[in-house]
């Protein structure tokens, strides 16, 4: 069946791709007497408990021998224009840069200004790890165009130091144990001097609701907590 | 010369270096002239490829090649397992065959010029496949439990079956009953820093910069997938953006970018996507546990039986130690363990922070709690009552064991007096309050490790490890420990972990890097200084290596272990059922702590993550084709900092002079084993409803 | 990410010319950049339209009237919403994370697309994605769907928090397209499922939202925006209720309710509403008003937990507007 559908179906257009995936779903439709047989005993979220799974699985007709093809279509397309010279100033310097209009501010950052410290935890706007100050103000940099940027200033953890001397968020974080890894400090610290510069640093528990934008999987909250406030103090 | 500089809550030595982006991570080590890797998952749950469009892709703008099963070198794959790697079965061959074994399966890789043109051409690559339905379901009646080869034998370190007297006529005899099932949802590690490999060849040498937590298993293992000399290979790691598990086995995409690397001729940079996270590099296996306690009337364990079953895939039989602890936490004459894998159509599980203990122990101390009401005897002073004198499971002396301790120093400071013992009897306005406690347990391992050390004519100090630091602060605690050793400040000694060409050391989990590694370098630093002795001073370095490890008379005499007490307390809105974590005190008996504050920083993170466990974390799997559908930081829950209350960690004064020379017994895996029964423990007193099954949401106290 | 062009417009009429020839708008792109990573979105050609001057956030009598391209955190922390629209300072707080808020649109916040983990695959059947390829999530995973609104084609919630408050204030929307301007109701916006479910609003091709105006009210100050959720910030809701009560002498007088996680569009509870007016504000009207949120709900196997859930949530919203924010 696979060849078949393999051979029969030119790959490329739109509607064979349609073609095949409701084959897809025609099959996944099978599963409805069971599911539906599920809805009464189904008490936890997420289809999970134990008796829901017991019905749905039992007897079941699978998939078996289902072929498909997931590919999204190859775009005839040019590639991404470029679109000219966008200028980012960044952590005070200038860059003139011709752009592939897709690459977001983080991946501009990353791999072509080798600014490393920025980092990418998701790249979904889920996690926090990507956060730059964009004209002064804290955003997730994975879900911006660069190109969307020309003229604006973007600040980084790389840029924070003056002299040598580290930002006094920087110190109160390496003072207050905010962080373990490390990977999601760069991150933390710019999105604390956004929340200072908010004015949302006002109490420990208006830092807590003002950096929950920020995941930290090891758990460094407190310290984080307690670096924002001591920077905020001094701010 | 003595310093006290271990004990001393020293910054961490690389706290600059994070907090200004300075520290590299995998993925940061950008190579001149590099390409981009994505890897293609397969879109079915089981089956076969049976055909790849591969050419209109390789001319897709950017592409500088499609590698696929048809294409790809047959590897040699030496055989080559390390103690991380189950003991039964074989890795996974990525792209030698066209199985697919589950779903997100590596079945392609698309290098290109940039990250986005390679994105684009591995979305563009159509695949056709023939397709079964997957078993993915532990709780599937088609799933068949199997005795887990390596556990088969009498002295297996994790037995299949154990059992001292008779548990199940004792369990049928006893006055007072337990008898439930327990649930622990499959968990991600879901570290910030995803997975990342930078391969670069150069003839056949191969440099990878590689997220690891044994980089010199990485080196060996890499050696055998490609027939190389191991020295071929040099694997670099300075810095790990968390891990807990995740790193500690080379998983198939290493492979793919020294595979992809070679193939172009150019360095290739290859980073998981988060999604790929959620399947391709292990998880925490889903559990179900049968606990049933046997008690008399006045609180003595008559019998504990204990039937675990986690999930593995079908090519390894992972094993952890989900029914250990059961044997030896209380006393009681009787005890049964028995765990059996069921074989799913998924990737293969890992360890993730606390491996077993954390499941296991979960069971355990619900099933306790529960006995506590039934008999109407305090939490603790069940336990209490059932201290045991020794390990009733091997007949030895604990080397240390803090249990009682550690629950009244946290009882005292978390208040548990203040604790009306009926369920659903404190509040706090409208909101129902619950106090819940837990003991928790995590063995003191220790393997042999080595270390080199160098004294400069300067009168610094350079200390080597291939050792890693995936947060906890080895950089600084291993400064500490050499730093004391050499009598030296700890601003004149350097110590470097992360590369394989440094002196081997275990992998970085399972809480025994400070226990191997510490040793290792404390016994070079004496090497050094012995050897400095003997030499005159002619103005060049001095350099010793030595190893260590511990010393197996001790070890046969006695049981060690890491023991602490958890308490929390939690509020339930009555109304809409949101559970909140509103503080939580911990207490641990872990031999010497090098480090308070880091210690203090880990044990809060630890407790964190059994937060998340307990009312967060779970990674769905749709039953239809076996994929996760939560494969993102927005719908797999963790906690966010608000989340996150008062959370106090304490250590109790412990001195252990059998487990190892430094005292130290490990933190990072006990920090987090006791978190979740302690919450779930609470919401049950909170709410009156016994939740079994991790974790524990809104609706499933919705209807108390 | 398939490869498109961008252009920068830098007034409304460029934007139109632009859009009536088939180029997407871009603002924030905390949507549209999130969906075209995954290809789920494709567009050609995007236009930037964060030059145009509709960021303005003024006061018109009672009224508020918000541009378009007003960021979620500007508004949020614009004095006058605050004083006079607190309900939609707090679902914008809720709405988002601060990086978030800082990019997001008030526009575009309204036209984000759907939460369901399908819709994001393309390797799953999605009607919404790819019209007639059927719908995983109906016999899927469905936990977070909707139970009100569904079709048998769909059954992806909304997932907008200030879209809810903005339907229960009966807020209006101001848009210009080729063929000029014209106003209607926020919640006029959002089509049902259907059997179209591809089609998700009303907006013209080459239509420009230009602001949204909330009207104000006796009740504007008694209403509050709860949203329950498994973690405390950071996430989607499982249900939402915005709530707004009139109470005078001990009566109500006027009631305003909507809720989010539960439609397939951000939901307005008219019967229950109804049932509110002329009676005292206690917890047993509310409950028994709130049963009526009910009304033609279709649970799915996943979330049978959200006929509980609603009416509670609406219970303790309406009990909100009576405690102190």
């Amino acid at each position: 069946m696979a060849a078949a559908l393999f051979g029969s179906v030119n790959l490329f257009s739109f509607s064979s791709q349609r073609t095949i995936i409701s084959k897809r779903a025609e099959t996944m439709k099978n599963d409805e007497r069971l599911t539906d047989g599920a809805v009464e005993t189904e008490e936890r979220r997420g289809g999970l408990s134990r008796r829901s799974i017991l019905l749905t699985v039992g007897g079941v007709a699978t998939l078996a021998a289902v072929s498909e093809v997931a590919a999204q279509p190859i775009s005839e397309r040019p590639p991404s224009a470029s679109t000219g010279r966008v200028r980012l100033v960044v952590n005070g310097r200038q860059h003139e840069l011709d752009l592939d209009p897709r690459r977001s501010l983080l991946d501009v950052l990353r791999e072509t200004l080798d600014l490393t410290g920025t980092k990418k935890g998701c790249n979904q706007g889920a996690c926090g790890a990507c956060t730059v100050l964009l004209n002064g103000r804290r955003i997730v940099s994975c879900l911006t165009l660069a190109a969307m940027h020309d003229g604006a200033e973007i600040k980084t953890i790389e840029g924070l130091e003056t002299n040598g001397e580290l930002h006094p968020l920087q110190a109160a974080f390496v003072e207050h144990d905010g962080l373990q890894c490390g990977f999601c400090t760069p991150g933390q610290i710019m999105s604390g001097i956004g929340c200072i510069a908010e004015g949302h640093a006002g109490s420990p528990d208006e830092i807590r609701i003002w950096m929950s934008g920020n995941i930290c999987r090891c758990g460094a909250y407190p310290g984080i907590v307690a670096a924002v406030a001591d920077a905020a103090k001094g701010a | 010369m003595t310093t006290n500089v271990i004990g001393s809550p020293l910054q961490r030595v690389d706290g600059r270096a994070k907090v200004t982006g300075a520290a590299r991570y995998a993925a940061d080590f950008n190579q001149g002239g590099q390409a981009y890797a994505v890897i293609v998952g397969a879109t079915v749950g089981l089956g076969r490829v049976t055909g790849i469009e591969t050419a209109p892709v390789e001319k897709m703008p950017g592409v500088v090649a499609v590698i696929t099963h048809r294409n790809a070198p047959r590897l040699p794959y030496a055989p080559h397992k390390s103690y991380i790697d189950p003991a039964t079965g074989e890795r996974l061959h990525v792209l030698q065959d066209d199985q697919v074994r589950f779903y997100g399966q590596p079945v392609a890789i698309v290098v290109a010029d940039t990250l986005d043109q390679a994105e684009r051409a591995a979305a563009a690559l159509r695949i056709a496949y023939t397709a079964e339905r997957p078993l993915v379901d532990p709780a599937d009646p088609k799933a068949r439990p199997v005795v887990p080869e390596a556990g088969k034998q009498p002295d297996a370190r994790l037995p299949a079956d154990t059992a001292r007297g008779n548990a199940d006529s004792a369990l049928a005899d006893a006055p007072v009953k337990v008898d439930e099932i327990y649930e622990i949802a499959r968990e991600n590690h879901n570290p910030m820093e995803p997975h990342a490999t930078v391969a670069a060849w150069n003839g056949n040498r191969l440099t990878l910069w590689s997220k690891s937590q044994f980089v010199v298993n990485e080196q060996a293992e890499i050696a055998a997938v490609f027939g190389l000399p191991p020295e071929n290979i040099q694997v670099i790691c300075p810095f790990i953006g968390g891990a807990f598990g995740t790193s500690l086995r080379t998983w198939a995409h290493v492979t793919l970018a020294a595979m992809a690397a070679r193939q172009v001729g150019r360095p290739v940079k290859l980073v998981l996507t988060r999604k790929q996270m959620f399947f391709m590099t292990g998880h925490r296996p889903r559990t179900l546990q049968r606990m049933a306690l046997g008690a008399t009337a006045d609180g003595k364990l008559t019998s504990i039986v204990h039937e675990g079953t986690g999930e593995t895939s079908r090519y390894e039989e992972f094993m952890e130690a989900l029914t250990s602890v059961t044997s030896f936490l209380y006393s009681t004459p009787n005890v049964r363990t028995r765990y059996r894998l069921l074989p799913l159509d998924i990737g293969t599980p890992n360890h993730m922070r606390g491996p077993g203990e954390a499941s296991g122990v979960f069971a355990l101390e619900c099933a306790v709690d529960e006995l506590s009401y039934k008999l109407g005897i305090d939490p603790i002073d069940l336990r209490r009552r059932n201290e045991p004198a020794i390990d009733e499971s091997e007949n030895k002396p604990f080397s240390s064991r803090s249990l009682m301790k550690c629950h009244d120093l946290a009882a005292e400071r978390f208040g548990w007096s203040r604790r009306l013992p009926e369920p659903r009897s404190m509040r706090d306005g409208r909101l129902l309050v619950g106090m819940g406690v837990a003991s928790a347990s995590y063995p003191a391992f220790h393997a042999p490790a080595n270390a080199r050390a160098r004294l400069l004519p300067d009168g610094t100090a350079e200390v080597e490890v291939a050792a890693s630091d995936m947060g906890p602060g080895t950089y600084t605690s291993m400064t500490q420990v050499a730093a004391e050793t050499l009598g030296l400040p700890v601003e004149r000694v350097r110590f470097s972990l992360g590369r394989s060409d440094y002196p081997p050391a275990p992998s970085h989990g399972g809480s025994w890097t400070m226990a191997s590694v510490g040793s290792a370098i404390r016994a070079a630093c004496i090497a050094v200084q012995e050897e400095a002795a003997k030499r005159p001073r002619d103005g060049r370095p001095i350099e010793a290596t030595a190893s260590a490890q511990r010393d197996p008379d001790v070890a046969a005499r006695f049981s060690m272990h890491s023991f602490g007490a958890v308490f929390a307390e939690v509020a339930v809105d009555p109304d809409v059922g949101t559970i909140r974590l509103r503080r939580a005190a911990g207490a641990y008996g872990i031999g010497r702590v090098v480090n308070p504050r880091l210690a203090r920083s880990q044990c809060i993170g630890g407790m964190i993550g059994g937060m998340g466990m307990a009312l967060m974390e779970r990674t769905v799997l749709d039953p239809r084709d076996g994929r996760p559908v939560n494969a993102h930081m927005a719908d797999y829950l963790l906690p966010v900092n608000l989340d996150v209350p008062q959370l106090e960690a304490h250590f109790v004064e412990e001195i252990d002079p059998h487990v190892n020379a430094l005292g130290v017994k490990g933190l990072g895996e006990i920090a987090l084993v006791g978190m979740a029964p302690a919450i779930a423990n609470a919401v049950f007193h909170a709410t009156g409803k016994r939740v079994r099954s991790l974790p524990i949401r809104i609706e499933d106290v919705l209807t108390v | 990410m398939l490869p498109f062009t961008l252009e920068k417009v830098t007034s409304v009429q460029a934007a139109i010319a632009a859009a009536s020839s088939g180029r997407r708008f871009i603002a924030g792109g905390t949507t549209l950049i999130d969906l075209m990573r995954e290809e789920v979105e494709q567009p050609a050609h995007l236009v930037d339209i964060n030059a145009l001057p509709l960021s303005e956030i003024r006061i018109e009598g009672s009224d508020l009237v918000i541009g378009a391209l007003a960021r979620m955190a500007d508004v949020a922390a614009h004095a006058g919403v605050q004083r006079l629209q607190p309900l939609v300072a707090e679902s914008l707080i809720e709405g988002a994370s601060p990086q978030l808020r800082n990019m997001a649109s008030i526009g575009g916040n309204l036209l984000q697309r759907v939460r369901c983990p399908y819709f994001r695959m393309h390797d799953a059947p999605c009607n919404k994605r790819t019209p007639n390829s059927g719908c995983a999530a109906i016999d899927g995973l469905n936990a977070g769907h909707a139970i009100l609104g569904t079709s048998n084609h769909c059954v992806a919630t909304h997932p907008s928090d200030v879209a809810v408050a903005l339907v229960a204030l009966d807020a209006t929307m101001q848009v210009r397209g080729p063929r000029g301007e014209r106003t209607f109701p926020v919640e006029e916006l959002f089509r049902l499922p259907g059997d179209t479910p591809h089609l998700e609003h009303t907006l013209l091709p080459g239509e420009l939202i230009l602001a949204v105006r909330i009207p104000g009210g006796p009740d504007s100050r008694r209403a509050r925006y709860l949203k329950v959720r498994d973690r405390a910030s950071y996430e989607f809701a499982l249900v939402s209720a915005a709530a707004a009560l009139d109470v005078e002498d001990g009566v109500i007088r006027q009631a305003r309710l909507a809720v989010g996680g539960v439609g397939t569009r951000p939901w307005r509870l008219r019967m229950v509403e109804k049932a509110l007016i002329g009676k005292a504000p206690d917890r047993k009207i509310f409950e028994t008003a709130a049963r009526l949120a009910l009304e033609g709900a279709r649970p799915l196997s996943g979330n049978h937990y959200k006929l509980e859930l609603l009416p509670r949530t609406i219970v303790r919203a309406l009990e909100m507007t009576g405690e102190a924010a």
